[in-house]
């Protein structure tokens, strides 16, 4: 039981890094390409620019949950990245919502 | 990277795992990655392919006039697509003697198809008398998103793969340091090292083209991949529709007048298109609600002297013949991701830039096949016993050999498929598709059953016989030779059968090196390996 333990507790790190990678990474992706739509330019070329940046996004967000020192930074870090994006995510989401969309 | 002295000792750790990641995702997105590789690979000749599998439609001499061809299939698909709201049709190219049409089903109801298609031959405009056959379009489908999975699914499989190889690369730019030494470093014929030295070369080699490559091919699929931006901010059909229009010029139909009119004749569209663009440079024709006064036909720009596959076309009113819009721009994050697009498909170029797409991805083909070989070379010297390895390492030894030297014979036999299977046959073109998933399970099969390294060379041998041998089968059961190709000028049936000799050779060589390569596993060999990981993990 213990020695179970023990073992899930030393694999607990490597999971939280891959589980952060692959999801955390794609959360981050998926909330830079909703930033993206704060950009001063029409609606559908912010569309498309959030989207050909995501895959960047996303890529980096991998890499640095690997190079980072322990896996808590890891995540610290991809909650820093995350929070300037959400906040011109909901920004541009509630203007969208309140214009009706955001077509030009 | 050199270890430090006053390197962190969790610096190592990191290293280590991101080593462990690359070569356990590596190992399970390898499989996959290096069919994705092959059959794209392939794919940069799948108009080449498809003409090579209807061996019925003579060699195109002269690529015949997209206007002439655009009218005669408007007028076969007046009666074959009657009552359709929307037909499509792709012009002859210089690379493509057929013309590929799709429309509409019309009275679609819930549960039938959206869409039914056919090819149809530009000299007649009737349909295509040709084998039944998916030609190099099965290749490219599979390529991005497999088969017996739902198209969906597959995408999003495909799309892992693609995004765990950019990780990859970027990951190997920024640890590699030494990336250019290793470039230049390669010892040939000394067992674990020959393969890391040519998992690294060509890694480097190609390296700006794979990267590229893999972001492209994410760029491709993005739409499906990323909706969230979309979702949020365009919440209307019109402003989705505004979107569209920046990546595609797949108009849908609009609203019916419901009053009857002729369709004006679409080769004048297609020749005030080519006055713009060039004989040989208008790419497609759509016809949306033919027959009503609302008609409307969209004339694209062909891709050649443009590297990008944004949206560029006339609308004309199908009614009356007038042009009504001239689209030649799109926005700029619209224009981006055109050119991406373009650059992965590889399509505006010509013949040698289409090679030069064709041999660099087929080194990187080689890249992620060397990269699965690593680790079963690297292991095997590790074993306690190397002559009876444990059962995991023996399950990815086997399904190394069934998805490497397999693959090869699973594709070739696609093509001998297409030449022995009776015209006449029902379900011709799937069966063609069942044969390429039936060889490949019993290379599979085999491999399992034999020693791996007989299996290897056995069935690399028998790859080499099946390439060598498909220009013989394609002079006995056709009346295109190759001597018959050469000697009208046909490049396409003689290069087909001369890339088949090529690819024989490759893996005849591929076969014997197997069968030289004696893998010993004695003390000094352990040593040396032990010594080698430390370089490596450094």
């Amino acid at each position: 039981m213990s020695a179970g333990f023990e073992r899930l507790r030393r694999a607990a790190p490597v999971t939280a890094r891959i589980v952060g990678a692959v999801f955390g990474g794609y959360a981050l992706g998926a909330l830079a390409s909703v930033a993206a739509l704060a950009l001063p330019i029409s609606a559908p070329q912010a569309v498309i620019t959030g989207m050909l940046a995501s895959f960047v996004v996303y890529a980096c967000a991998v890499i640095w949950m690997f190079l980072a020192r322990s896996a808590r930074r890891a995540w610290a870090g991809l909650l820093i990245a995350a929070a300037p994006l959400a906040l011109a995510a909901w920004s541009a989401a509630s203007a969208a919502s309140a214009a009706g969309g955001l077509l030009p | 990277m050199k270890p430090t002295r006053n390197a962190k000792p969790q610096g190592r750790g990191v290293r280590q795992s991101m080593s462990d990641l690359h070569t356990w995702a590596g190992l399970l997105a390898g499989w996959l990655l290096y069919a994705m590789f092959l059959t794209g690979t392939v794919s940069y000749f799948k108009d080449e392919i498809s003409q090579w599998m209807r061996p019925e439609i003579a060699h195109q001499r002269v690529t015949p006039d997209p206007a002439a061809v655009a009218q005669r299939v408007t007028d076969t698909l007046g009666t074959v697509a009657a009552g359709s709201s929307e037909w499509f049709m792709q012009l002859p190219t210089t690379r493509s003697n057929v013309v590929d049409s799709f429309w509409r089903t019309p009275d679609w109801q819930p549960g039938k198809r959206a869409f039914q298609d056919a090819t149809f031959d530009p000299s007649t405009g009737a349909k295509v008398v040709a084998r039944d056959t998916l030609g190099g379009e099965f290749f490219y489908r599979f390529h991005f998103q497999f088969y017996y999975v739902s198209p969906i699914w597959g995408r999003w499989l495909a799309g892992l793969c693609a995004m765990f190889m950019l990780v990859a690369i970027i990951r190997g730019v920024i640890t590699h340091k030494k990336i250019f030494v290793d470039f230049f470093t390669f010892r040939w014929g000394k067992g674990q090292r020959s393969w890391l030295d040519a998992h690294n070369a060509l890694s480097v080699f190609g390296l700006p083209f794979h990267l590229m490559i893999t972001y492209t091919g994410l760029v491709t699929l993005m739409m499906m991949y990323m909706p969230w931006g979309a979702h949020v901010a365009l919440t209307t059909p019109a402003q989705q529709q505004a979107l569209d229009r920046q990546v595609s010029a797949f108009l849908p139909p609009g609203e019916r007048a419901g009053v009857k009119a002729p369709l004006a004749p679409v080769d004048a569209m297609v020749r005030e298109a080519q006055a713009r663009w060039g004989r040989d440079n208008v790419a497609s024709v759509l016809v949306t609600n033919p027959g009503d006064t609302q008609a409307r036909v969209v004339v694209s720009r062909g891709v050649s002297a443009r590297v990008s596959t944004s949206p560029e076309y006339l609308l004309f009113d199908g009614a009356s013949g007038k042009l009504l819009d001239v689209k030649d721009r799109v926005g700029a994050a619209a224009q981006t991701r055109g050119v991406l697009y373009a650059l992965h498909m590889g399509r505006f170029g010509d013949l040698p830039l289409r090679w030069l797409y064709f041999i660099v991805s087929l080194a990187g083909t080689a890249m992620v096949g060397t990269g699965l070989v690593m680790w079963t070379v690297k292991r095997r010297q590790k074993l306690p016993d190397p002559e009876r390895p444990h059962f995991g390492f023996r399950v990815v030894e086997r399904l190394n050999i069934a998805s490497i030297a397999g693959l090869s014979i699973a594709m070739t036999s696609f093509l001998w498929g297409n030449r022995l299977l009776p015209a006449s046959l029902a379900g011709r073109a799937d069966t063609e598709i069942r044969i390429y998933f039936v060889v490949w399970l019993a290379t599979l099969l085999y491999a399992l059953a034999r020693p791996a390294r007989r299996a290897w060379i056995e069935l690399l041998w028998l790859a080499a016989a099946l390439l060598a041998l498909l220009p013989v089968l394609n002079a006995l059961t056709t009346q295109r030779p190759f001597w018959r190709s050469v000697a009208d000028g046909d490049w396409v049936f003689a290069g087909f059968d001369l890339m088949m000799w090529a690819l024989a050779a490759l893996h005849a060589a591929l076969a014997v090196r197997s069968a030289r390569h004696r893998p010993r596993a004695n003390a000094a060999d352990r040593r040396r390996a032990v010594a080698l990981r430390h370089q490596e993990d450094a």
